[in-house]
């Protein structure tokens, strides 16, 4: 069952260039209990498009267009009281960088309790207490019941980003939205994160938005997949067709540029040039000055995102690709 | 086989912590490097790879004398140059190169592009200023630059432009050794890749030797000959690129690889991966360092330091247990499906028609 459907979202920044499109006419969804991982470069809108959904855009930004369906409710049309409200209650999120998310001054028990406190106001100090003890110990923080007095300084960036999540997971919330999670983190600790993120998912059925750049963390994550350029989603379908039916061009190329390390190649298959600044967009397929595939045509219009397997869109005009090139 | 161009021998460097404001007193020593040994050959690269804080900067500042060690010595090209001053040791300067992960901020905004490459020439007295611009311009069309770039900052350039102009100032002087210090680590992918092709590419025209730290095993495997793996300030393991990967004799590497997200959404769920933190580099666990992570511990590792001792030709490992470890699972080679194929090798066909542009 859909649990968030974002339709035809448009968020835009006022520079001193102009006008900056950061998300451009996306649609997306996610089920309960699902994962929607979504992929693309820096700069590309992915962390604007969550911070939309969370309605978090603050001027020079602005949602100029779309609705964000939220169980049954477009969360654009919510005063703020009730979007304040859901916030970290029914959507949680967690960010990259623990430590500008985390307050030093506080501890992490005084930090969980407040959280809590917020959304539930009759609970007494010593429950909401051991209700953090028992958060932590979900995300398993060894000696819970002693670390809950730390200070964020205390902890390494791992356990940090333990008590993000225990954070974000706090009020049991339908939906976690995670911005590049493990980014920052070395692989090892990484790996146990990624499988705590999945064991919760499942104990409890809430669906998570990843947000990431990394396509192992994809190809681990995501039931679905959204690959974004330059503002656009250019390629939706299932985790696995993505890698194994790669459609938009651009898609073919970040496949073609990640080394493996069960594969050695002489040369990795880059994509040329860089992504367009935001206030200087092609004309026409946005991905055109670096594709591979591209043809006069592909500068007249932007090509729609059209089914073109079960289940599977893509955004170019000459996909599949080896019916154009022959 | 001619010496090797980079000897390291029990090299360390301790630094001390120290706690208070107004009598600061010594709390203990971080072990940053402690007793690292390895070899580098002309045109080879040596990967360096470990997690956060296991020494591997360290390691390269001390090659290139930006740090003083405590203990060991550093040979290049056969001459013991650790306690090298003065005027000998601005010229090895021109030697041996440095590129470093955050391209933006290891180059000078208010200078241009063409100043920047021009500075080190200078400082070294190389050339006259006529020959000096055609130099610039030489080094600009190496690293995929064009002339007109000389003339534009930094800031006008996007991250995997700074990344070529980082290297292109690393080649001016013309040096033997480049350290890259997570030259790619910054870096999308799709940019990643035209950096790291650059790489070895100017690695096959120049001959150049690389000392190359990472942290993504992925790219690791791609650009390097050889790979030493460290764990807490020590070289924990130190192979040939195929027996590391295929057969790797130290717990640890075994979880570093274990870790790594594969872009292969039908590979099996990795085992659970070593839990637990590293622990703190003031307080290194006694015996075998990784004892307090590693699934194969036993008694003795928590009480006997592993020597790093050969296993197979150019194979060194130091774990006591390195025999009992289990063969490595024959990783399947990622089959890509066939569409994936067909496309990929569709787009390595035409991707020389995209107007090769400066990326
Ligand atoms: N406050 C702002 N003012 C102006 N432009 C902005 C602002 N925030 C974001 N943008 C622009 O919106 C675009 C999308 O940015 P966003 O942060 O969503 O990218 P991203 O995909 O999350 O990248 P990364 O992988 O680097 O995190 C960028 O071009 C960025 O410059
Ligand atoms: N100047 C210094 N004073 C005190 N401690 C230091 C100093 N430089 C490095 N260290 C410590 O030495 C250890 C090794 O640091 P180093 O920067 O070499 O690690 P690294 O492997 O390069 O890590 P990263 O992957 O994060 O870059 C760390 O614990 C670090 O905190
Ligand atoms: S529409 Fe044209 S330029 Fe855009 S991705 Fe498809 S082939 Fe390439
Ligand atoms: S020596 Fe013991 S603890 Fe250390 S890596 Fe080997 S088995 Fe593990
Ligand atoms: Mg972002
Ligand atoms: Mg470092």
């Amino acid at each position: 069952m859909t649990l968030l459907s974002i339709e035809g979202l448009r968020t835009v920044f006022r520079t001193d260039q102009g006008d900056v499109t950061a998300v451009d006419g996306v649609d997306l969804s996610v089920a309960r209990g699902r994962t929607l991982g979504i992929v693309g470069e820096s700069g590309c809108g992915k962390s604007v498009l969550s911070l939309s959904v969370m309605r978090l855009i603050a001027p020079p930004g602005r949602i100029a267009a779309g609705r964000v369906m939220f169980d049954g409710r477009d969360l654009l049309s919510l005063s703020s009281a009730e979007m304040r409200a859901l916030r970290g209650n029914r959507i949680g999120m967690i960010f990259q960088e623990p430590m500008t998310s985390l307050n030093p001054v506080f501890t992490v028990g005084e930090q969980l309790t407040e959280a809590m406190r917020a959304h539930d106001r009759r609970a007494s100090a010593a429950e909401l207490r051991r209700r953090a003890v028992a958060a932590l110990d979900r995300v398993r923080i060894p000696a819970a019941a002693r670390r809950v007095d730390d200070y964020p300084h205390q902890m390494s960036g791992g356990m940090r980003q333990r008590v993000m999540i225990a954070m974000a997971l706090a009020c049991g919330p339908d939906l976690v939205i995670a911005d590049e999670p493990t980014t920052a983190l070395d692989v090892t600790v990484q790996a146990q994160i990624l499988d705590l993120l999945r064991e919760l998912q499942q104990q409890s059925g809430m669906a998570i938005i990843l947000i990431t750049h990394d396509l192992g963390v994809v190809a681990e994550m995501a039931d679905e997949v959204a690959v974004m350029y330059a503002g656009r989603v250019v390629e939706r379908a299932a985790g696995a067709a993505v890698f194994d039916d790669p459609q938009h061009p651009y898609t073919i190329g970040l496949l073609g540029s990640i080394p493996r390390i069960e594969e050695t190649r002489d040369s990795l298959l880059a994509i040329e040039g860089a992504v367009p600044a935001p206030f200087a967009l092609p004309q026409g397929c946005r991905f055109h000055p670096r594709c591979a595939f591209a043809g006069p045509d592909c500068t007249e219009a932007q090509p729609p995102l059209l089914e073109i397997a079960p289940a599977h869109q893509a955004a170019c005009i000459h996909a599949p690709v080896e019916a154009f090139a022959g | 086989m001619t010496a090797p161009l980079l000897e390291v021998e029990n090299l360390s460097r301790h630094y001390a912590v120290r706690r208070g404001l107004i009598l600061p007193r010594r709390v203990g020593t971080v072990r940053a490097v402690d007793g690292v040994s390895f070899t580098l050959a002309r045109g080879e690269t040596l990967a360096l790879v470990g997690e956060s804080g296991c020494g591997k900067s360290t390691t390269a500042r001390l090659v290139l004398r930006l740090v003083e060690p405590t203990t060991g010595t550093v040979r290049f090209q056969g001459e013991d140059i650790t306690d090298l001053q003065g005027e000998p040791l601005r010229k090895l300067r021109r030697r041996m190169q440095i590129v470093f992960q955050d391209p933006f901020a290891s180059l000078n905004p208010r200078m241009t592009v063409g100043a920047i490459l021009e500075e080190p020439l200078i400082v070294h007295g190389l050339g006259d200023a006529a020959h000096r611009r055609a130099r610039v311009e030489e080094l600009l069309g190496l690293v995929g630059l064009a002339s007109f770039h000389a003339q534009r900052y930094p800031h006008e350039f996007s991250g995997g432009q700074r990344q070529r102009i980082g290297i292109a100032r690393a080649l001016a002087v013309e040096p033997a050794l480049i350290v890259c210090d997570e030259p790619v680590s910054a870096l999308d992918v799709s940019i990643q890749a035209q950096v790291v092709n650059l790489l070895e590419d100017l690695q096959r025209r120049l001959g150049l030797s690389y000392l190359f730290i990472a942290h993504d095993l992925a790219v690791v495997k791609h650009v390097a000959d050889r790979v030493a793996v460290m764990y807490l300030g020590q070289i924990v393991e130190i192979a040939p690129k195929d027996a590391l990967f295929a057969d790797p004799r130290h717990p640890y590497t075994r979880t570093l690889l274990a870790a790594i997200p594969r872009p292969d959404p039908h590979r099996e769920r990795h085992d659970p991966v070593a839990g637990g933190d590293m622990p703190s580099p003031m307080a290194p666990p006694d015996g075998c360092r990784f004892h307090t992570r590693c699934p194969f511990v036993v008694e003795r590792c928590k009480r006997e330091v592993p020597a790093l001792r050969p296993w197979a030709a150019g194979h060194l490992t130091a774990c006591h247990r390195a025999e009992d470890l289990p063969a490595m699972e024959t990783a399947r080679a990622a089959s890509l499906a066939p569409a994936a194929a067909k496309r990929l090798a569709l787009y390595e066909a035409r991707r020389g028609r995209v107007a090769a542009g400066a990326g």
